[in-house]
């Protein structure tokens, strides 16, 4: 991980973040009552793992597959003539028809709100879902726009100097959610 | 740092680690290109002028559509149309540009350097889109991205570029874009068309076609431009097509799955015949799709993209 950092709490362990995972995966289902017309976006990057995990558990829980696609939302950001230099292009791969379907999107941590208003235009320009919910694992507070999370892994009240980490076993070779203080490097 | 320069002038000399970036932002671009709407909204406000002093139909329109799919705005300016023909000097043509605002402009130019005196001269980011017979390095970059898009790699393939190398500002794209990507580069062309010292590239020369097909991965064949006939370079057409001419016998020479490519406009009957270049092992029609993948990617790192994970 880049940056120095000062680690100042472990809000969800290995098993914290499971049974949040399974939480959001049952109440995936219980809301749309099935799975029917269901599916996940991650958006990249920790959102990815995040929705292949609850595509399996809703596959354990229900029986059913459900699509799972890839968002890069780069080239959506509304900072890129902001930024000094514009951040790498990645793929996003969904390759299922978006209209007509029920989208949840998935991302590790809510913040400002402007990640998902980048994820809700590039998911419209595939086409248009019949609805999109938003399921993260973290919401730390702090919008900047009106835009509220469908499925909370975990609430947590932070203070805008502190930083909030998803560590996933698939991307970062640990997996725990820690708050901590200094560099901006997430 | 920006990771590219603020133009892109040439392959000569780019690295390889900023040749893959381009190519896996290219990548990306294609997903764009696949899509029922062909839009995102990345480049909105920037503005992006087309200066073509030779005639183009596929770069030029390529580069149009890789900005407008971007969302920039495109501006054409052609020689014919333009104050060129009025006597304006490129610098103060440049002048003028700057003073629109433009954000990048794209340059093909007769002139070799051409690119690099209007990039000295302005503040926005220049793209050489073919200037004399020295550069044309988007036409490079999307043979590297098809080449790396069919066969999974570039390094250690065999990539044979026949014809007219002494005019193609393609083949020197080409030759130093598959060297920097470790690809070896075999050249082969009438001997009036070979210029002169170029194995310092690291190309090698070959006088009979057979030779250098032998076992290729890749065939780059070149446009013959039909005007150079009248210079005596080359005695007739119909022996142009006899020695230098791709057809069905002489690729099957190449590697089984060889590529064959073009960078187009092609002349049927000359460097390539009727059924190889609509064949199955013909890759041109792509070449043209992943050109506006790969001039969408350049748009996107000139005006500053590139770097790594930004907060979000």
């Amino acid at each position: 991980m880049p940056g120095d950092y000062k680690q100042k709490a472990v809000i969800l362990d290995r098993e914290g973040i499971r049974r949040a995972l399974t939480r959001i995966a049952h109440e995936i289902i219980e809301r749309n009552k099935g799975t029917e017309n269901l599916a996940l976006i991650g958006i990249r990057n920790r959102g990815v793992p995040l929705a292949a995990r609850l595509a399996a558990r809703i596959l354990q829980i229900e029986g059913k597959e459900v699509p799972v696609g890839t968002l890069d939302i780069t080239l959506y950001r509304d900072d890129l003539s902001t930024l000094a230099n514009q951040p790498l292009v990645r793929q996003t791969e969904v390759h299922f028809p978006v209209a007509g379907k029920t989208i949840v999107l998935v991302d590790d941590v809510m913040f400002t709100g402007r990640t998902i208003r980048a994820a809700l235009d590039a998911v419209i320009d595939l086409g248009r879902p019949r609805l999109i919910q938003l399921a993260v694992l973290v919401d730390r507070g702090h919008r900047e726009l009106p835009i509220r999370s469908d499925y909370v892994g975990k609430n947590v009240p932070t203070s805008k100097k502190e930083n909030v980490s998803v560590l996933l076993d698939e991307t970062d070779g640990d997996e725990k959610v820690v708050i901590t203080e200094g560099e901006n490097f997430y | 740092m920006p990771i590219l320069k603020k133009d892109m002038l040439g392959l000569e000399g780019l690295q390889g680690d900023k040749i893959s970036l381009i190519l896996d932002t290219a990548a990306s671009m294609k997903e764009i290109l696949g899509r029922q709407i062909k839009k995102v909204p990345t480049l909105r406000g920037k503005t992006v002028v087309n200066m073509f002093y030779e005639p183009s139909t596929r770069t030029r329109t390529s580069f149009e559509l890789a900005s407008k799919y971007l969302s920039a705005d495109a501006v054409n300016i052609s020689a014919s149309t333009s104050s060129a023909v009025k006597g304006e000097s490129l610098g103060d043509t440049a002048a003028t540009i700057a003073a629109l605002g433009a954000d990048v402009v794209v340059l093909r130019h007769p002139m070799a350097g051409a690119p690099l005196l209007l990039a000295r001269s302005v503040k926005c980011a220049v793209i050489n889109a073919g200037d004399g017979a020295h550069e044309h390095p988007s036409q490079g970059l999307l043979d590297l991205f098809t080449v790396r898009e069919k066969k999974g790699r570039i390094e250690g393939l065999q990539v044979a570029v026949v014809g007219d190398v002494l005019h193609s500002r393609v083949a020197r794209s080409d030759i130093w874009g598959f060297t920097q990507m470790g690809a070896s580069v075999r050249l082969c062309g009438p001997s009036t068309m070979m210029p002169a010292e170029i194995e310092q590239t690291g190309a090698i020369c070959f006088t009979r076609m057979e030779e250098a097909l032998e076992g290729a991965d890749v065939v780059i064949m070149l446009r013959i431009q039909m005007e150079r006939q009248q210079q005596g370079l080359f005695p007739g057409v119909r022996e142009y097509a006899r020695l230098f001419g791709l057809n069905h016998k002489k690729l099957a020479l190449a590697a089984p799955q060889a590529l064959v490519m073009h960078p187009g406009p092609i002349n049927r009957g000359v460097e390539i015949s009727h059924e190889v270049a609509d064949g199955v092992q013909s890759v041109i029609n792509e070449q043209v799709t992943n050109g506006v993948a790969v001039r969408m990617a350049l748009l996107y790192l000139l005006t500053g993209g590139g770097m790594s994970d930004v907060a979000h």
